[in-house]
């Protein structure tokens, strides 16, 4: 199956697929990409430092996280996994709020009102039902919007999987099934999850289309993903995308990649670093410098520090809100349980 | 008023909901043109079409994390799971994820969905088609269970359910569904969850049961009636969160409890009942609590049925052993 590219690792491009990508969108997507690697690799520190806990390491899915996310449009709902804060911070998600939920405070999952984002979903391919159920609604309604989930290669295995794509592929729902293909689901590469060549030709058994797209060019995958989700939209016509892209992290804090991964294969994908080939691109036909770039650093840095800053400065959560939002009503035996947490914390217990 | 069986009870309070309001939705294996394969559906896709009467493919985890994704999008489906037994290829969908969006989103999500399953034995059927298994649900932290015993809180508790904002399991007697027709309001109403119904009043011995299990109940009091034993007979109605004053003022007045449940003993809804009468009225009580349940085995075939479901024989037996106690 074709690869689709528009930029490649040494930032050449390929002009007519680039000409409906304004410039604005460029620097956008550029920044974007920079702040999530940032932030990332903020998070990795703090969580070393003991001042955040597990997460999973999005170092690498750069293009994949922020290009995605910008093809959408208002009225569209993104569904995502665990491994998008690009995604997040690309749809306005606080990056504050992610280091929050990161560090254990359940708070951190609150998404505003006016964001149409599901929250984190830790076990892995059930949430590509809940978009198949959403587009269900859109549809339903007669409304115009479209329903974007984003899952890993490893979720390709599971029945959720199947079971989304054959709903989407019979009822003709305005959803798109995007796999960040980071070849990794923990230490099983791949190769190992599946006997198909490709992730997206799997699309064929739902009768939907399956493209396969570089995950690591930005642009391939803004416009892939764009293209798709106004098709979605606009006609009810599914779609299954995979991006191809490189895990450069061990999966969370808690792994080791070294255990089963020969350091080779990282130097083959370093080359091919989403944020790397913009520059270049940048550079070339954009006017951007060095001096530029130390900026553009410098003011994603500030922004992620202040991120850091007020996490860190937030107020602890009150054990009581455990028992917030377990039902609309608390019922009884809840408002019992939660007088006794009050009774220890008051006793001076807390903590 | 117009005389209905429990199914019926069901069909109707469907058919009323869904005119009610129209992101009312029904999906489940067979719920269209067959209107279900114990008829609960009948009628509705001829008057509300496939839009909203969706026959979904043979794939439970999919049929409730897809009524869940309509629910986040503004829909209350009702999903239907053909059998309680079938269900735990959708158990993932409604322990980690119905349960628990509201909390995960800090307040953003509700999921307003019902999932309905016909549950319970005493129908001949074959393996997976007779499981009791509400005390798996009654464990899920979120989740609001409930189970009707007859045809007018079949529809009210159906009603309750739909409306209810959050996700609900609705369990249905299978046996009951067209044990006995009675009175059913036209209208739609409201039973209320959370409430237990006092089905007989009594002095001496309160019997706390559920579902298939209250005409059991019934037919045990009746019996020991006519020894002079005045049994209690409290249908729990809603499994989660249970009605505890209810139980609690019961065993109060009579100082003896007897739980009956068809599903197996150990860990079931009977021992959380068990203990929270032992915590809440030690003092009351004038003999151990007895539980008339089905074995911990795995739910017979048709030939051994009747040995492992409750009969009134053994729940007549238990308030004997009670009451000499």
């Amino acid at each position: 199956m074709k690869l689709i590219q528009i930029l490649d690792e040494n930032g050449k491009y390929k002009a007519d697929d680039l000409a409906d990508i304004k410039e604005q969108e460029i620097r956008k997507m550029y920044r974007l990409m920079i702040l999530t690697r940032l932030w990332n690799d903020k998070a990795m520190s703090l969580q070393r430092q003991g001042r955040l806990g597990t997460l999973a390491s999005v170092r690498g899915q750069e293009a994949s996280n922020v290009g995605m996310a910008l093809a959408l449009q208002a009225g569209d709902w993104f569904v995502p996994a665990f491994r998008e804060y690009g995604s997040l911070f690309t749809l306005g998600i606080s990056m504050k709020n992610q280091y929050r939920y990161w560090g254990g405070d359940e708070r951190g999952n609150y998404i505003p009102e006016d964001k149409r984002v599901l929250p984190t979903c830790i076990t892995v391919g059930a949430h590509l039902c809940h978009a198949a159920g959403m587009a269900v609604a859109a549809k339903t309604r007669g409304e115009k919007s479209m329903i974007l989930s984003s899952s890993g290669d490893g979720s390709t295995s599971q029945g959720d999987f199947h079971e989304s794509l054959n709903l989407a592929g019979l009822w003709k729902l305005p959803v798109v099934f995007v796999i960040q293909n980071n070849h990794w689901a923990i230490s099983v590469p791949v190769e190992k999850q599946t006997a198909t060549k490709t992730l997206a030709e799997k699309a064929a058994a739902y009768a939907i289309d399956g493209l396969r797209v570089d995950g690591n060019d930005v642009f391939a995958v803004y416009k892939t993903v764009k293209e798709r989700a106004d098709i979605a939209r606009n006609e009810f016509k599914p779609a299954l995308i995979e991006l191809v892209t490189y895990r450069m992290g061990d999966h969370t804090t808690a792994d080791d990649a070294t255990r089963y991964r020969k350091p080779d294969l990282l130097k083959t994908w370093e080359k091919r670093d989403p944020i790397e080939r913009v520059k270049k691109y940048l550079m070339k036909e954009l006017d951007w410098s060095e001096e530029k770039d130390k900026e553009l650093v410098e003011e994603c840095t500030k922004e992620v520090e202040q991120a850091v800053k007020e996490y860190e400065n937030s107020d602890m959560p009150e054990p009581e809100t455990m028992f917030d939002y377990m039902y609309n009503e608390m019922p009884w035996h809840l408002k019992e349980q939660l007088e006794e947490v009050k009774e220890l914390t008051q006793a001076g217990g807390k903590k | 008023m117009a005389r209905k069986s429990m199914i019926q009870a069901i069909n109707e309070a469907l058919h009323q909901k869904m005119e009610d309001d129209e992101t009312v939705v029904v999906l489940g294996e067979d719920v269209g043109i067959d209107g279900g394969v114990f008829r609960a559906t009948l009628g509705l896709i001829d008057k509300f079409g496939e839009s909203r009467v969706m026959d979904t493919p043979l794939a439970e985890s999919s049929i409730v994390g897809a009524a869940i994704g309509m629910a986040i999008n503004g829909l209350k489906p009702v999903a239907e799971i053909q059998f309680l037994g079938f269900i735990y290829q959708g158990f993932d969908q409604i322990l980690c994820h119905a349960a628990r969006y509201l909390h995960r989103s800090q307040g953003r999500y509700s999921i307003p969905m019902v999932v309905r399953a016909p549950y319970g034995a005493g129908v001949k059927a074959l393996e997976h088609h007779s499981e009791s298994t509400e005390a798996h649900f009654a464990h899920i932290p979120g989740l609001t269970v409930v189970i009707p015993s007859t045809p007018k809180d079949a529809k009210g508790l159906l009603i309750s359910s739909i409306e209810h904002p959050g996700p609900v399991i609705y369990l249905e007697p299978k046996r009951l569904y067209r044990y006995k027709k009675e009175e059913v309001p036209e209208e739609i109403y409201r039973t209320p969850i959370g409430k237990a119904e006092t089905v007989r009043e009594g002095a001496d011995i309160t019997l706390v049961g559920w579902g298939g299990m209250i005409p059991v109940m019934q037919e045990a009091a009746e019996h020991v009636d006519n020894e002079g034993v005045d049994a209690e007979v409290i249908d729990l109605r809603t499994i989660l969160p249970f009605d505890v004053e209810t139980i609690t003022k019961s065993v109060e007045k009579t100082g003896r409890l007897v739980i009956v449940h068809e599903a197996p003993r150990s860990f079931g809804v009977g021992a959380e009942i068990a203990a929270i009468v032992g915590e809440r009225n030690l003092l009351h009580l004038l003999a151990p609590i007895q539980r008339v349940t089905g074995y911990d085995i795995i739910p017979p075939l048709s030939k051994l049925e009747d040995y492992n479901y409750p009969n009134s024989e053994r729940v007549v037996k238990a308030i004997h052993k009670t009451m000499e106690f």
